[in-house]
């Protein structure tokens, strides 16, 4: 495998992390931003590997699955906030909590 | 036949992370980011990473998508969102801005860095072996030299689980988020009243 | 031994520091025993020093406790200096406040803030030994400012009474005006010198340029008139009189008000080096405060009035000192006056308390049947001061007397004349009191209202003063007045004043150079600079017969005046008199009308331009964050921009460094 298509590989990665840094930026879907989350993250993951295969390391790979763990947990504490969230106002976006506000 | 695999699953991930971002459905949406995750997966395999493949699908598609898939159709808010109207002035356009510059930037460095981009020793915690599996090289580091790693992450998941019981849980007396006030206070009155002649 | 000193003040502030924090738990009466036992216990712990400070060289020694205040080259240390002036000092002070809060307990006895007042108490002795004991100018001022605060507290002590808390405040205002003067006498001293510390800067003093010794004495005279309460600042030391009795005699007559002198005795190697109109006028301004207190008090009715105008006059006494050169005997007239002044004010709250709270003269008299010991404590105080043989205030005042002499005769001249004023309005305080017809009770009224109706010039002060009285006696019931000898803890502390008034002198007779105790234990300090000459043996004969006779001169004519009632008081109590030579309501147009005007300028100034700045700088920075606060504006997704619009910034940085 020629170092260019490792080049392409991050290339994709950065692209990707891109789509979705934009897409926390512009949803309002609290849920939609999760996900977008995830996609940087995933981009991040992507990035990771190929530097291991780059760099002929195993730990890329071992971080990412650090990185799934920390991406389950937090999913699981971002769904928890959505749960309490439309418990107390249904169909409230991101843009509506704003009390905290200085 | 990599470049070619590459140039398919880069097609599909782009195409569901475009997906992702642009649906005003979010079940669209999460279907766009399953799309996106398979496509990564492929990717890990053509990379060598057989392991972190099966793991991808197992977890992300699995469980984390049906997770938040699960989510939304509990508390059913899937309504689809009004992507035309910005309530935050100027936010698309930075955003747009923002993006585009970052993604500039990135590719610059890659383009003109090529393989200098990344530094560094080579093979520190174990070479790349053909011979042993992938699964045998992976769980020998994580359960010497990242045990400690490990454990740390056994706790951080013990406590996202507490923390969402807690989150969760049906409180007893609700109340309603409030609405935000308008922020009219432009702090223009004066500091200390002005005291009046004779006062003292 | 001497390496005790520093348990000296720290007893008091124990003491202090016990009455603060459970004051109102430990309660009358034994919040004043442990005030009195905190002071008692330091005067023995400088009895103790005292003895040991003889094995000491030269008599001085020195304690640096900590640094203080370390600020480049200025650096500050607490420390102690202990030198026969300020063991002479602490012994006094310590002795009679000891004296007095014993006193207090008596006299004080139900007061509804007695552990307050004993707080106080403490608060003054400590700041009053810091005063004196301090090594450094910078601690001195720290004293000084304690001791002013404590005089301020304490002559407000019943606030409940609008005079009371305005005469406080009269006299905080009137001491600031002096306390600006040492306080740039310090910046000044570390300007010359580059040390404020008396054993470093003061040998260092002759070879001062003149106008810079003159400018730093000026200044420190400024301080010292503020506290000891010359001309012109000595307005506030009679109002202070509206404090507890015990209060003036320790605060008002024996310890604050003498740490003006303490102070010139203390710099005297300064004012030795600056320009000769410096003493000059040192011994001028004392000499006519001393003159014009001896008159007002003439005509004083209210009997702490007489005392605190008395006092005025015996500072005015000892600045004349200072200024020709007798420092010894400034310290000699500063401890007798302390023992004397401090009897007879004792003496005078003795009289109040058995009167009731009563202070005018006028319905006193005759009290000598009644309160036997007051009347004698109080007849060896008054000969005391009088300056009658062989009680201290003769040999103290003839000391003083003899270096006016040999200075000027002038000063010598009104100082008799003060003397002989002196030793009059006393004895009129003494007849007025003691002796006499009884004017209290039933025959009070009938010869106050004969008194009011004549003294149709008596304005003002007077009026109010027995206005105030009918009113308090209209609440006890008339003719309810009877007058009673105090307990023990107000008359032990009486004996024991008198005795020292009576022998006090014998701390330094003239008589041969051996007999000058106190002045050849003050060589150390002020020998240098002390006034040298060698009286004859004829001229001080002369000199001793004169001041006797002018005492005795004094005495018969207001026996004369009082007792056989040849002369009609009124034509000595003169209204310019009774009024303090108009100074307060000269004072008060001043205020009211041109002076008014100014302040009202600089009032308009500080509201146009300082507040504007301060508000203007509010208001900007209110404008500038309520502009500022739309960045806050509490959409998530515009933090989140935010974080992506540093990343870019950072990732700029970084490109910016690195050369691919």
């Amino acid at each position: 495998m020629g170092s260019n298509l490792s080049l392409a590989y991050l290339m994709l990665s950065a692209i990707l992390f891109v789509i979705g840094g934009v897409g926390v930026l512009i949803r309002r879907n609290p849920l939609v931003m999760i996900m977008c989350v995830e996609l940087m993250l995933n981009a991040v993951n992507l990035s990771f590997v190929t530097f291991g295969k780059m760099l002929d390391d195993v730990s890329g790979q071992i971080i990412v699955f650090f990185v799934m763990v920390v991406a389950a947990a937090e999913v699981v504490v971002g769904l928890a906030l959505i749960v309490a969230m439309a418990r107390r106002r249904p169909g409230a976006t991101a843009d509506d909590l704003r009390t905290l506000r200085g | 036949m990599e470049t070619a695999v590459f140039i398919v699953s880069a097609l599909i991930v782009l195409a569901g992370g475009l997906g992702v971002v642009s649906s005003r459905n979010p079940v669209h949406a999460a279907l766009s980011l399953i799309a996106t995750l398979f496509g990564i997966a492929v990717l890990f395999l053509n990379l060598g990473a057989e392991l972190l493949a099966v793991v991808q699908v197992i977890v992300y598609t699995g469980a984390i998508v049906v997770l938040i898939l699960f989510v939304m159709m509990l508390l059913g808010v899937d309504r689809e969102e009004d992507l035309d109207t910005e309530p935050l002035v100027g936010q698309r356009l930075l955003a747009g801005l923002v993006g585009l510059l970052f993604l500039g930037a990135m590719l610059a460095i890659i383009i003109i860095g090529k393989d200098a981009i990344v530094t560094g020793s080579r093979s520190v915690t174990g070479a790349l072996s053909p011979t042993v599996s992938n699964i045998t090289q992976i769980g020998t580091e994580l359960f010497t030299t990242y045990v400690f790693a490990l454990e740390v992450t056994a706790g951080l998941l013990t406590i996202a689980v507490v923390g969402a019981v807690v989150l969760s849980r049906r409180p007893r007396d609700l109340e309603p988020i409030p609405e935000p006030e308008s922020m009219t206070d432009m702090g223009d009155e004066p500091l200390t009243a002005i005291p009046e002649e004779g006062a003292h | 031994m001497v390496g005790l000193v520093w348990l000296i003040p720290a007893l008091p502030l124990a003491g202090f520091l016990i009455l603060v924090f459970f004051g109102k738990r430990i309660g009358e009466p034994r919040a004043g025993w442990i005030g009195t036992g905190a002071v008692a216990l330091s005067f023995v712990t400088a009895c103790v020093v005292f003895a040991g400070l003889w094995g000491e060289p030269e008599h001085t020694y020195e304690l640096s406790l900590f640094e203080w205040i370390p600020a480049g080259n200025f650096s500050v240390d607490v420390g102690f200096l202990l030198d026969p002036l300020s063991m002479a000092m602490v012994l006094f002070v310590t002795g009679i406040a000891s004296l007095i809060h014993l006193y207090s307990i008596g006299y004080m006895h139900g007061d509804s803030r007695f552990p307050r007042f004993f707080t106080y108490l403490n608060l003054f002795v400590f700041s009053m030994l810091i005063l004196v004991l301090g090594d450094n100018l910078v601690l001195t001022f720290l004293g000084w400012e304690g001791v002013g605060a404590c005089s301020y507290f304490l002559i407000a002590f019943w606030f409940e009474k609008d005079e009371n808390a305005s005469a406080g405040k009269k006299a905080f205002i009137t001491n600031r005006v002096g306390d600006w003067g040492f306080m740039v006498a310090i910046f000044m001293t570390f300007f010359a010198f580059g040390t404020v510390t008396y054993t470093e800067f003061l040998p260092l003093s002759p070879g001062l340029a003149e106008t810079t010794a003159t400018f730093i004495a000026l200044m420190l005279f400024i301080g010292a008139i503020g506290k000891s309460a010359q001309i012109p600042l000595f307005i506030w030391l009679p109002d202070a009189m509206a404090g507890p009795t015990p209060v003036s005699a320790l605060i008002h007559a024996a310890t604050m008000v003498t740490a003006g002198v303490y102070l010139l005795v203390r710099v005297n190697p300064i004012i030795a080096a600056s320009a000769s109109w410096i003493p000059w006028m040192i011994a001028i301004v004392g000499i006519a405060t001393a003159f014009l207190a001896a008159t007002i008090a003439l005509a004083q009715q209210d009997i702490k009035k007489v005392l605190a105008y008395s006092t005025v006059s015996q500072l005015g006494y000892m600045f004349l000192a200072v200024g020709v050169g007798g420092y010894s005997a400034a310290i000699f007239h500063m401890i007798t006056h302390a023992f004397f002044k401090a009897l007879l004010f004792l003496g005078a709250g003795s009289v109040i308390h058995g009167m009731h709270d009563e202070q005018d003269m006028r319905r006193m008299g005759a009290l000598r049947k009644v309160m036997p010991v007051t009347a004698v404590t109080f007849i060896i105080g008054w000969l005391a001061i009088a300056g009658v043989p062989p009680f201290s205030g003769f040999w103290s005042k003839d000391d003083i007397l003899a270096y006016a002499l040999h200075k000027s005769p002038i000063l010598y001249v009104i100082g008799l004349i003060t003397a002989l004023l002196t030793a009059f309005y006393m004895s009129r305080l003494v007849f007025r009191v003691f002796y006499g017809d009884a004017r209290w009770g039933e025959s009070a009224e009938g010869e106050l209202a004969n008194l009011k109706a004549h003294t149709t010039s008596d304005v003002a002060e007077s009026d109010d003063h027995a206005d105030a009285h009918d009113d308090a006696h209209a609440d006890a019931g008339h003719g309810a007045v009877h007058p009673h000898e105090s307990k023990w803890p107000m008359l032990v502390p009486l004996i024991v004043l008198a005795f020292f008034a009576a022998i006090a002198g014998f701390l330094n007779l003239p008589f041969t150079h051996n007999l000058e105790f106190l002045n050849n234990w003050l060589e150390p300090v002020v020998g240098e600079n002390q006034a040298d000459f060698d009286l004859g043996a004829f001229q001080l004969t002369f000199e001793l017969a004169l001041s006797t006779t002018i005492a005795l001169l004094g005495i018969f004519a207001a026996y004369m005046v009082y007792l056989k009632n040849k002369v009609d008081p009124r034509r000595i109590e003169l209204p310019f008199f009774a009024n303090g030579w108009y100074i307060d309501q000269s004072i008060t147009k001043f205020m009211g009308g041109i002076g008014r005007k100014g302040f009202e300028l600089i009032a308009m100034f500080d509201k146009v331009v300082i507040d504007g700045a301060v508000n203007g700088v509010g208001r900007a920075t209110r404008g500038g964050a309520s502009r500022l606060r739309a960045i806050e504006n509490g959409y998530v997704r515009w933090y989140a921009l935010m974080i992506g619009v540093g990343a870019i910034l950072i990732v700029a940085f970084v490109m910016t460094q690195v050369s691919l």
